[in-house]
């Protein structure tokens, strides 16, 4: 089968390409116009699905919903409309209980020229997933696209059960622009690509927890793992006040592993991986045969 | 004074395609655009385009002639939303969007 990349596919490829095939059946379509209020105002183009496409369809055989994010359009930004997408499609999914919800997140976080409502949005997202898990229905997150996953999104995808990544993407709260423009230089160097990714790539999220699966940058592998993902027995993990505390536990924890440590290679050296220059050279593979160690010390 | 143009052309077209579920192509990105096609009872080929570039209607025209000389379209709406896409890549995507009207129909 030839590879297909997943950062290089439209959100609407991803969708056809990891669904079971002819059938997605999308809710607010293009022609159905629902479009952003705002940035006519500001003369700018708008997108006939706002930057997001959501709807129902089958994941091997599960029925699912699902939500693709467009980083092309406005880098992804969650809108007022775009967010609205994405609450109703949670909300629905409370309604209709399917056997799982996908996020195919990309995007820089709240569109800044809709400021308020993509805040507002992107607040009820985050209230709408934890609902949606605490009903019991599993919500799993793919970052792979170009664009990464950062901002109100980062903690987003953080509040789903389970974020599966591949090398080429990238998960954080600021954009390393940001904290460059807002840190300076010294602090973070946004043009040091190699840093980027090893701060925010999918090797790093992965060692580090914050990812469950590092998978190829390839929409089958991204296919395999999501349909993995929800049919485990544990694909649901209700957010409890159990579960939270151990997560804040586990969170300490990799905090005293990590100590004052500020570049990934040395926090992968303190996690027991030998040679850690060489992790960003290594394969997925490689990289997965490294976790059941690390996990072990971030387990403490 | 800037903001978005809105330019329309209505042309009188042979071709009907069957009946189609709207399609579209591209995604709006700077220097791209993105096409909605959906079905008219009209003998005509309509085409709206919202584009961030103003002044550059002439060359809309030209390059809208040229996608009709080719396929006379009839009964089809086309709608554009353009960030400052250049004419080639304006044409490979109302070529995108007349190539999936033929798939649809096969």
């Amino acid at each position: 089968m030839i590879r297909m990349s997943y950062a290089e596919c439209s959100a609407r490829q991803r969708l056809s390409l990891l669904l079971d095939e002819g059938r997605f059946r999308e809710w607010l379509p293009p022609q159905a116009r629902v479009m952003s209020p705002h940035l006519a105002q500001l003369s700018m183009p708008c997108a006939f699905d706002d930057g997001i496409a959501i709807g129902c369809g089958y994941l091997a055989g599960r029925n699912v919903f699902v939500a693709a994010q467009e980083g092309e359009f406005m880098g992804g930004g969650v809108g007022e409309v775009h967010g609205a997408k994405l609450t109703g499609l949670l909300l629905r999914a409370l309604r209709d209980r399917p056997s799982a919800v996908v996020l195919l997140a990309e995007s820089g976080g709240v569109r800044l020229h809709e400021a308020n409502a993509g805040l507002i949005a992107v607040s009820e997202v985050m209230r709408a997933v934890l609902d949606v898990r605490a009903a019991g229905i599993p919500v799993v997150t793919l970052v792979g696209g170009s664009k990464g996953c950062f901002g109100g999104m980062g903690i987003v995808a953080r509040c789903t059960d389970r974020v599966i990544m591949s090398e080429t993407g990238r998960l954080s709260m600021s954009g390393p622009e940001v904290i460059e423009a807002s840190e300076g230089v010294e602090e973070f160097d946004a043009g040091d690509r190699a840093l980027v990714w090893r701060t925010t790539g999918g090797k790093h999220r992965f060692l580090s927890g914050d990812c469950d699966e590092l998978v190829e940058d390839d929409v089958q592998a991204f296919r395999e793992a999501a349909a993995a993902a929800i049919s485990r027995p544990d694909a649901s993990r209700p957010p409890t006040l159990d579960a939270l505390q151990r997560e804040h536990s586990a969170l300490a924890q990799r905090l005293a592993v990590a100590g004052t440590e500020a570049d990934a290679i040395s926090f992968w050296s303190r996690l027991g991986v030998q040679g850690a220059a060489r992790v960003p050279d290594l394969g997925v593979a490689a990289v997965a045969a490294l976790r059941p160690r690390v996990a072990a010390m971030l387990a403490g | 004074m800037s903001g978005m143009e809105t330019l329309c052309y209505e042309l009188l077209g042979s071709r009907r395609p069957a009946p189609f579920a709207p399609v579209l192509v591209g995604v709006v990105a700077s220097g791209n655009l993105e096409v909605l096609v959906e079905s008219t009872d009209s003998d005509r080929c309509i085409l709206r385009i919202d584009t961030s570039a103003r002044g550059f209607g002439t060359i809309w025209e030209a390059v809208v002639r040229d996608f009709h000389g080719r396929h006379r379209l009839a009964g089809v709406a086309l709608t554009i939303h353009d960030m400052g896409a250049t004419p080639a890549i304006v044409s490979l995507r109302l070529e995108q969007a007349a190539a999936q009207l033929e798939e649809g129909r096969a």
